[in-house]
């Protein structure tokens, strides 16, 4: 058979097998070294919430998507065109998501009968029970031959069978045409204690990739060609990743040192885990007994000074409420990042979701507006922490960033910013006043309040949940109590002074207006995009600022004939901006599938109201 | 003010507010207690008082930082010792004086409690103990007697109370000491005793509440019963009490046990020595649970033990890592691990 180069403009893989198979590490090993090859990359793990599920079992089966390309990507993909899945179990689960086109590698070894009856097949042929039979499949005895590949290794047989990715990982290197470079230098660094795992899985890996190009099963391989990209340096970032590094370089700009109190809660953890890190740039983490400690440790550290952070998703926001509402009665600078996950209650706490808006929006005793920003991709976690803290700072209030599973967990190349190019931070401390300080007198601008930390003379105040008066004396008078509480919003509301505006892709007037909010962002883009090549007239207008909104977001609105409000949710948005903006109407495409957007379903629902 | 000594007196920690406690109620005399002994503390540690902050939860104490002239933070319900814990931490200068109540520490907010003392962050607590709710008005508390009828137990409770003093025992804690409301020169001598000790001091003060408790610690505090039911524990002191000075406690097959000196061969010799500095938990841990009929309740300073506070940990590991720093500025972290070029 003759072999043949193919020059694609992009490819999606989709690695699937049992929760303990390594898929998470392949997948990632072959994102970033596509992503160093210099394509672009967007990348969706899709794991269970057990460490190790039952083994075998479809609902055992984790995923890891990898999106890869020489033109722009901006989703991990809907479909594969390569699906490697290590048992039936994988296959299964995952042979929905192949293209018709699709290659699929399977690990001939896993498909014993044993196996194929856990995975729930009625027969002992998987394949044709799919009906996926016309795809190129590729069965290989991978664990035969990672066990042969390692037989002198020394290593014993789990742990040789626990090679069987990297063995993987080799034939899809193969068919990529990539090398194995930068991948060899992850495991010299991982492994630099153990040298003997350091040339077995290279071995291994090795062995893959001359394996697929022995057989003849892989007809063609392909070559993604580098994606054309802007200048500079880059860096592959994941969502949770870019946030920790966004609040970090708001401290640095603003010269106030960084403490966060956090809990323990999927999928938000990485941020707390990154931040530990980095105690050199005198980041402070405090890993509290709960959820509520962690939002009060964190306002007892912005009343001392420093910028105060804690990291959640759904549930421990909730169990946020009312220290939330502490920190707004007291006015001081917090940033609240809910990485928001399926719910209600634990839900399917490893899915992504935007249900968490309305308990952003709403989810507080007593008249409670709060700041809440969205970020959209993995990379812009980065720009919209650090604005988060920008405005927690200077406006001295808190402020809620919600992100997503979908983005804490997904990755993407990023080009590094300088951080010269970004503002400067500029908190209203305090340090010395004329007569008695007055905690709550206000600039008339901003209605923003000055920042007095303890330690300092003459400044002696106190704050706290009672309702006070300008002097900040408690106070129940009524007339008092109803313009603090004026007060205080118009505060939030004044920040839609300072936000960016809304921006729309596309025409700025026309048919249908795409609307969404947060990490459908690549999606929702990836369709208008698709939509206006067939020259339908579909623009997109994606908020990254919820509350408050951007001011010029009636008037974009106004441009089109029909607005169709996108969002993974029953309607939390759309029903956030009918009340906010009452003169439209708003169609809605709603999922609440723990699963993000497939880019046909809203080309599908767009061409629907076209 | 900046370096300059200051000297100062009650009157400076007073605030303009309105203090309103009801009359008769237990917190008007530690508060007195506090205003008396700050300036001591200042004096000795060399504090000025823009350093000093009253934390407080939810209840009648938690009200005392609007009544002291200090950075003051009037919290939510059972959080103060979270705020005290973040607090300290961000800008551990900080002097940090935490009012709370028996429902407030021990109720909904227990959990943050038994983790400062775990922790030994180096704030003050004080709990005020009136056995009661009292600002909701007369429910029982997690201090109140098994059987205590209130408007939430009106056949009596059926749960056992907790000894606040066991709860740090049971953590580990470094600092512990009792007192009753109305001894205003024990109390400043225990106060100051809580701010020279570097870690997490909890001090139990036994208030009345004259309306929903009146009397509640009566058994002990009267004055006429006062020096025979209770025992004031100094470091290196006997362990002596009574009216008159007549009856100790001893070790006898490792239990405490009250004795009359002068009876059954018993001298002021085999009396035991107060060792507030052991970090052994056993005889601390026995007095604090000493009630009366059978013993003394203990006061004083039970337990104040050496050792090193999380603010000091959290401190010296970012001292450490930062001098081992390969990155050192956000530019630095961005650019770190495996970066590419495009040109």
């Amino acid at each position: 058979m003759q072999h043949k180069i193919i020059d694609v403009e992009d490819v999606v893989i989709r690695f699937a097998g049992d929760s303990g198979d390594g898929m998470q590490l392949t997948g990632t090993l072959f994102a970033d070294s596509s992503a160093l090859f210099g394509n672009d990359i967007s990348t969706f793990p899709d794991y269970p919430a057990e460490i190790r599920a039952p083994q075998g079992t479809v609902s055992g089966v984790s995923g890891f998507q990898v999106h890869f390309g020489s033109v722009e990507i901006n989703t991990p993909g809907d479909f594969c065109d390569v699906l490697v899945a290590m048992n039936p179990a994988a296959l299964r689960a995952n042979a929905k998501w192949a293209k018709p086109t699709a290659t699929i590698i399977l690990d001939e070894d896993a498909f014993d009968e044993k196996n194929i009856i856990k995975a729930g097949f009625k027969t002992m042929n998987p394949i044709e029970e799919l009906k996926i039979e016309d795809r190129n499949i590729v069965v290989s005895p991978i664990t035969t031959l990672t066990k042969e590949s390692l037989k002198d290794s020394g290593l014993d047989t789990k742990a040789i069978i626990r090679c069987k990715n990297m063995f993987t990982l080799g034939m899809c290197f193969f068919m990529f045409n990539r090398e194995m470079k930068h991948t060899f230098e992850y495991l010299e660094k991982k492994f630099k204690k153990k040298p003997q795992l350091i040339d077995t899985n290279k071995k291994v890996l090795t062995d893959g990739f001359n394996y697929a190009s022995n057989i003849h099963a892989i007809p063609n391989t392909y070559v993604v060609q580098p994606a054309h990209q802007e200048k500079g340096t880059y860096r592959n970032i994941n969502g949770n990743q870019a946030t920790a590094w966004g609040l970090l370089a708001a401290s640095e700009k603003s010269g106030v040192p960084l403490f966060c109190g956090s809990y323990p809660i999927t999928p938000a953890t990485a941020i707390l885990e990154e931040l530990a890190i980095h105690k050199s740039l005198g980041a402070k983490t405090l890993q509290c007994e709960d959820e509520i400690a962690g939002i009060c440790t964190s306002i007892g550290a912005a009343f001392a000074g420093n910028f105060a952070v804690t990291t959640t998703s759904g549930p421990g926001l909730s169990l946020k409420s009312e220290a939330l509402g502490l920190a707004m009665i007291t006015e001081l600078p917090l940033v609240v990042v809910d990485v928001q996950r399926s719910g209600p209650s634990t839900g399917i706490p490893t899915k992504t979701e935007q249900t968490d808006l309305n308990q952003a929006l709403y989810g507080r005793n007593g008249e409670c507006p709060i700041m809440v920003m969205a970020a959209h991709s993995p990379s812009d976690c980065f720009e919209k922490a650090f604005y988060a803290g920008k405005f927690a700072m200077e406006h001295m209030m808190p402020v809620i960033l919600l992100t997503e599973g979908f983005l804490g967990n997904g990755s993407e190349p990023w080009r590094i910013p300088s951080m010269k190019d970004l503002p400067q931070i500029n908190p209203p401390f305090i340090k010395e006043c004329e007569g008695k300080f007055k905690p709550f007198e206000r600039d008339p601008e901003t209605f923003v309040r000055k920042w007095a930390v303890p330690g300092t003379p003459g400044l002696e105040h106190r704050v706290g949940g009672l309702e006070k008066n300008p002097d900040g004396v408690i106070s129940s008078d009524p007339q008092n109590h109803e313009q603090m509480v004026r007060n205080r919003a118009e505060k939030v509301a004044r920040v839609a002074d300072v936000i960016p505006e809304l921006k729309v892709q596309g025409d700025q007037q026309g048919e249908v207006l795409v609307v969404g909010w947060g990490g459908t962002f690549g999606h929702l883009y990836t369709a208008v995009k698709e939509l206006r090549k067939e020259g339908k007239s579909v623009s997109l207008a994606h908020f990254d600022y919820i509350n408050p909104l951007p001011k010029n977001t009636a008037e974009v609105f106004s441009k089109f004939k029909k607005i169709i409000v996108c969002e993974l949710n029953s309607g939390q948005f759309a029903a956030y901006l009918r009340d906010k903006h009452q003169q439209f109407n708003y169609y809605q495409l709603n999922k609440v599938q723990g699963q993000p957007f497939i880019v046909k379903d809203v080309v599908d629902a767009v061409n629907e109201i076209l | 003010m900046g370096g300059d000594k200051m000297k100062y007196t009650a009157q400076d920690f007073k605030s303009n507010q309105e203090v309103r406690w009801c009359p008769g109620c237990g917190d008007h005399s530690v508060l007195a207690s506090l205003q008396r002994a700050l300036p001591s503390v200042a004096e000795e540690l060399d504090y000025s008082i823009e350093r000093f902050v009253f934390v407080s939860g939810i209840g009648c104490s938690s009200r005392l930082p609007y009544y002291m002239n200090t950075y003051g933070f009037h919290s939510i319900h059972g959080r103060a010792t979270a705020i005290s814990t973040g607090m300290k931490v961000a800008n551990p200068t900080l002097s940090i004086w935490q009012a709370t109540g028996d429902g407030d520490a021990l109720a909904i907010g227990g959990n943050h409690f038994i983790h400062a003392i775990r922790r030994n962050i180096d704030i003050n607590i004080v709990l005020f103990n009136n056995r009661i709710y009292g600002l909701t008005k007369g429910q029982y508390s997690p201090t109140s007697p098994l059987g205590k009828i209130t408007k939430t137990s009106p056949y009596g409770t059926v749960e056992h109370p907790f000894n606040p003093g066991c709860l740090v025992m049971g953590a580990r804690g470094t600092f512990f000491a009792r007192s009753l409301d109305s001894e205003l020169k024990l109390n400043q001598e225990i106060f100051l005793a809580s701010a020279k000790h570097d870690g997490c001091s909890v001090t139990e003060m036994l208030v009345n509440c004259v309306i929903y408790n009146d009397g509640s610690h009566k058994d002990i505090s009267d004055k006429e019963v006062r020096a025979d039911r209770t025992i004031v524990l100094r470091h290196g002191e006997k362990m002596i009490f009574g009216k008159d000075n007549d009856k100790g406690l001893i070790l006898e097959n490792g239990k405490l046990k009250v004795v009359k000196i002068g009876e059954n061969g018993i001298t002021e010799d085999d009396i035991l020595v107060h060792d507030a500095h052991t970090k052994e938990l056993g005889i601390h841990s026995q007095l604090v649970d000493m009630k009366y009929p059978d013993f003394p309740v203990a006061l004083g300073v039970i337990r104040d033990v050496a050792d090193k506070t999380y603010d000091d940990n959290v401190r010296d590991q970012l001292l450490e890592v930062k001098a081992n720093a390969k990155i050192n500025c956000v530019d630095d972290l961005l650019r770190s691990g495996s970066t590419w070029e495009v040109k």
